[in-house]
């Protein structure tokens, strides 16, 4: 069943590199190339696995990173004063640093009174704003939702099942699940949704499924601390 | 004419939009002057804030509006059911490049971003926040973009130098 989540909700190749460096806790000015290459590419992988549309500038940012890498594996001639002795990262740094500034910028503006959700004015109508509806991303992210989704399959373990019969398993059987869970228990843990299941399938739909049901707005998740355990509930009370 | 102060709150008070002083001087004639009409301005400004009632004297997009105060924000969405406007973060990261890059080419901006900028960009022409200014004269002519008085309105502020400044980046 081919199911397709929009790009849109990705805010780019740089955003998933600099979460990788906060995550890391890593000195954005001294990155370990080696180590984020292969956590990039990670996140790559499990992105192209999940059926995102994954964007052309991922790849060329992996390759960015690799060309970056190799660079600095070879030795760099002590005799000769070349111009180019420059930090083969430099480039990405500086990049990096100036998506970093309008990242803020962004959530500053988002911090401004603005109209029609923290001022009023008259005649202000709200008709011509109804926009598309926007996925709501803003509790928690996109990445941290992969994140657990990898740790997820990780956790599923590599115990290969003898396959008798290919699982039929549907989303909107496995949305139902959900729901019916979330009706008499109120609120679940993303690890209690995705922690049982021991087939790789199971997870991708109930990953799906929840992201499906967050498009809906009928569900939100929830997130305490970064890096905390992401908390499900129903949108709507009751 | 002795009751200007009266008439300029009462020509803000009724307007949908933002009241430029010209506009204001416009309605009042000859009589007054456009200094005059910004002392008023002020003196109305300032009794709204001394009072701290539920209605601010604002300077918006180069005009004046009465706007609300944050504080009674739950309450007014509780009576108009207003869905606010709503950008997602790829929007907003895109409008903050071309507020803080104006006027900017597509490419710019992607430059910038790290990704297509197409569908997002077409958002936010849509929601009158950005629009074309122009283009630019290299080959290919291709379109700038800039933010709108729109924008200005939404964001609640007067002019762009009112946003808080760009952290600044090293060369």
């Amino acid at each position: 069943m081919a199911y397709e989540i929009k790009l849109d909700i990705f805010e780019g190749p740089l955003d998933l590199l600099l979460y990788l460096i906060k995550k890391n806790e890593i000195d954005i000015y001294d990155i370990p190339i080696a180590l984020i290459t292969e956590q990039y590419l990670e996140h790559v992988e499990i992105m192209k696995s999940l059926n995102l549309d994954l964007a052309g500038e991922y790849l060329v940012l992996a390759a960015t990173l690799l060309h970056i890498k190799s660079k600095m594996l070879l030795p760099v001639p002590e005799d000769e004063e070349s111009d180019d002795d420059e930090d083969p990262r430099e480039m990405l740094v500086r990049q990096l640093l100036e998506y970093q500034a309008f990242k803020e910028a962004a959530l500053n503006l988002d911090k401004m009174s603005v109209l029609g959700r923290d001022v009023f004015s008259r005649g202000y109508s709200p008709k011509e704003e109804e926009g598309e509806e926007e996925i709501p991303i803003r509790e928690v992210g996109i990445f941290e939702l992969v994140e657990a989704f990898r740790n997820a399959v990780s956790e599923a373990g590599n115990e290969e099942l003898m396959e008798i019969d290919a699982e039929k398993i549907s989303l909107s059987e496995t949305i139902n699940q959900i729901m019916d869970e979330l009706n008499t228990k109120k609120m679940l843990s993303f690890t209690d949704l995705l922690g049982g299941l021991e087939s790789k399938t199971r997870i991708i739909y109930t990953f799906l499924a929840i992201l499906e049901l967050m498009k809906m707005r009928v569900i939100r998740a929830y997130q305490a601390v970064s890096y905390g355990p992401i908390r499900i509930c129903l949108a709507v009370g009751e | 004419m002795d009751n200007v102060k009266a008439i300029v709150e009462a020509l803000i008070f009724v307007s949908d939009l933002p009241v430029s002083i010209d506009k204001i001087k416009e309605v009042l004639g000859e009589e007054v002057d456009k200094k005059e009409i910004a002392e008023v301005l002020a003196t109305i400004k300032q009794e709204y804030e001394v009072r701290r009632g539920g209605v601010f004297l604002k300077e918006i997009a180069g005009g004046y509006q009465f706007r609300t105060g944050e504080d009674v924000a739950p309450w007014i969405k509780k009576m108009k059911a207003i869905k606010p406007l709503t950008l997602s973060p790829a929007a907003m990261e895109t409008l903050a490049v071309v507020v803080y890059r104006q006027p900017i080419m597509k490419s710019d901006i992607e430059q910038v971003r790290g990704v297509d900028v197409s569908g997002v960009l077409r958002g936010l022409l849509e929601k009158n926040l950005v629009r074309m200014v122009g283009r630019k004269d290299v080959p290919g002519r291709p379109i700038i973009y800039g933010t709108t008085r729109k924008f200005l309105e939404v964001f609640n502020l007067r002019d762009l130098t009112d946003l808080p400044s760009l952290k600044e980046i090293e060369e």
